[in-house]
């Protein structure tokens, strides 16, 4: 069987997200194909092609598809369909965008944000805020998956896939009008290896940016934060970990102020080591803290500075 | 301009799911059901469209009709839509969960029969988690999409939508007819009040059956088992920073 990877990318390089999904596609098939969507994207194709594992790489190029357009991948893709089994994208806002368009275009049931591939037709994947695993075995005989990045290793990069083009589609009936990309120097949240997040505890704007972007300096971590946060205008709405907003697993997750509420943990309960500051006893943080402080943020961050040294 | 928003009946956000022993499933006998919060955004934004809040102009939607796919109780949810607004609604019963696909197919076997300007539903149900039907919808109709608004603009016969991306806020403009998924932060949903409720009940509620749309809502899925997501190992609470930063160090993690 073969298998089509449709890449992320930030227009000049892939992203950590796509070689982990060439793992996810491996276990499927060791026939992965890579297909890079984009707008001068040659040189994110020429990244692809490294990527271990990797048979060959499609380049389709349009406006539409420099700005992921769904209608412009659905029309890229379908075409490209019939010599693949099964289509694989990470589950990132752009892969929840368009996979299920071309699901239903190909007449098959999405399998969403999978976290384990059981065999070829069976897979694991979480449901009810990821308080329950759910696995399912797919009766298509195409299969249109996106892959929970976090769940899966980065494939190595050491391979020399050679790279096509192929037609790139457009999107006639949706135009591309601006973007507001927030600004960081910090590590991407999806790929930070510890992660600081912030709640509704840190009270203001000011306030959370003055105490978590230190610590973040500090331990060279990304700042994620709380939905109570990111309502209140704290902090941006691109920082939510949780059901809603991103899903991270980094080696250190530090929780301040937050309380731990059911679609925050979604987001964070897979984290290898979580870390709890919290001034209330009883925050259901504390259930899934490995290490947990009883602590005002106040007192607590500044001393953790200062340990840190 | 009419809207359709479809609503879906799901185990209410606050309650814990806890999965079946034989592992067949999530137990939601006796749970407490309330409309998916995602769906409650879409209603809400249909409403404003009415009423002209906000930056909409008054009577933009002229008509609102919500659709549900599910069980005879699913008419709660319905109502529910009604009372912040919603003008009539349909029901297509179904006892069992049916997959996006067969939700989407239905969903377009409604739309054929109404006609929507625009549909506005959730960006997901907070039970299955899959994200996908709105799309879906929009693929079988051939209709364009946007998902996770965080801002929506009805003006010159398009959908300017504000999408909450990875990264960020993108902006595109959809021509109507188009399927529009909401995001958390598009609005606040209200509360319906009393007199409202009691309006809500002489509001018209067409009772359909799967069967009545000749679609075909078989499961492509098998569940083969669900199961609890892996307990965390009881963690430890540290007196201090100073002893977090030493634990911490000692655990290898920093």
């Amino acid at each position: 069987m073969a298998v089509l990877v449709i890449a992320d990318h930030d227009g000049s390089a892939v992203r950590d997200t796509t070689h982990k999904t060439v793992t996810a596609a491996l276990a499927l098939s060791s026939e992965v194909d890579v297909l890079v969507v984009g707008q001068g994207a040659k040189a994110v194709a020429d990244g692809a092609a490294k990527i271990a594992g990797v048979r060959k790489v499609l380049l389709a190029e349009s406006a539409g598809l420099g700005k992921v357009l769904a209608e412009a991948v659905e029309a890229t893709v379908l075409p490209l369909a019939g010599g693949y089994d099964a289509i694989l994208t990470p589950a990132t806002t752009d892969g929840k965008n368009f996979a299920p368009r071309i699901a239903a275009k190909l007449d098959v049931a999405p399998i969403s944000d999978i976290v384990e591939v059981v065999s070829a037709d069976t897979f694991v994947r979480p449901i009810y805020a990821g308080n329950a695993l759910e696995t399912i075995q797919s009766g298509d005989a195409k299969k249109v998956i996106t892959v929970r990045p976090t769940a899966f290793a980065a494939a190595a990069e050491g391979g020399s896939a050679p790279v096509e083009s192929v037609a790139g589609a457009e999107a006639p009936k949706t135009t591309f009008v601006a973007e507001e990309m927030v600004k960081s120097d910090r590590p991407e949240l999806g790929a930070a290896k510890i992660i600081v997040s912030g709640g509704r505890a840190l009270g203001s704007a000011e306030e959370f940016h003055t105490v978590m972007e230190p610590l973040a300096d500090k331990l060279g971590a990304a700042i994620g934060a709380s939905r109570a946060a990111v309502d209140a205008g704290y902090a941006p709405n691109d920082y939510q970990v949780g059901q809603t907003g991103k899903v991270v697993a980094p080696m250190l997750y530090i929780a301040i102020g937050i309380s731990g509420a059911i679609q925050h943990l979604a987001g964070m309960k897979d984290s290898k080591t979580i870390v709890a500051i919290n001034k209330d006893p009883d925050a259901p943080i504390f259930q899934v803290a490995d290490f947990g402080l009883v602590a005002d943020y106040k007192t607590a961050v500044p001393e953790l500075m200062s340990a840190l040294g | 301009m009419k809207v359709l928003v479809p609503v879906k009946r799901v185990i209410d956000y606050n309650v814990k799911a806890r999965v079946k022993a034989d592992q067949s499933g999530v137990d939601l006998a006796n749970v407490k059901m309330s409309m998916n919060p995602f769906d409650e955004i879409a209603v809400e934004e249909a409403v404003r469209l009415k009423e002209g809040k906000e930056h909409h102009a008054a009577g933009t939607a002229t008509e609102i009709v919500v659709v549900s796919i599910g069980v005879t109780q699913a008419q709660e949810t319905i109502r529910t839509a009604l009372a912040m607004g919603a003008d009539r609604g349909v029901l297509i019963q179904s006892d069992t969960d049916l997959e996006p696909l067969a939700v989407a197919k239905l969903l377009k076997a409604v739309v054929e029969e109404e006609k929507p300007d625009l549909v506005l539903m959730g960006k997901q149900s907070i039970d299955g988690d899959n994200n996908a039907v709105g799309q879906m919808l929009a693929a079988l109709l051939d209709w364009p999409q946007a998902t996770f608004a965080g801002k929506l603009v009805i003006e010159g016969g398009k959908a300017t939508v504000t999408r909450e991306v990875d990264g960020g806020l993108q902006t595109i403009a959809a021509e109507l007819p188009a399927v529009v998924t909401v995001d958390l932060r598009l609005n606040t949903p209200r509360y319906a009040s009393l007199p409202n409720i009691m309006k809500a009940k002489k509001k018209e509620i067409a009772m359909k059956a799967v069967a009545d749309y000749g679609v075909d809502v078989a499961d492509r899925l098998k569940v083969v088992k669900v199961t609890e997501p892996p307990k965390r190992a009881a963690g430890v609470k540290v007196e201090s920073a100073a002893q977090l930063v030493e634990s911490l160090k000692s655990a290898g993690v920093l």
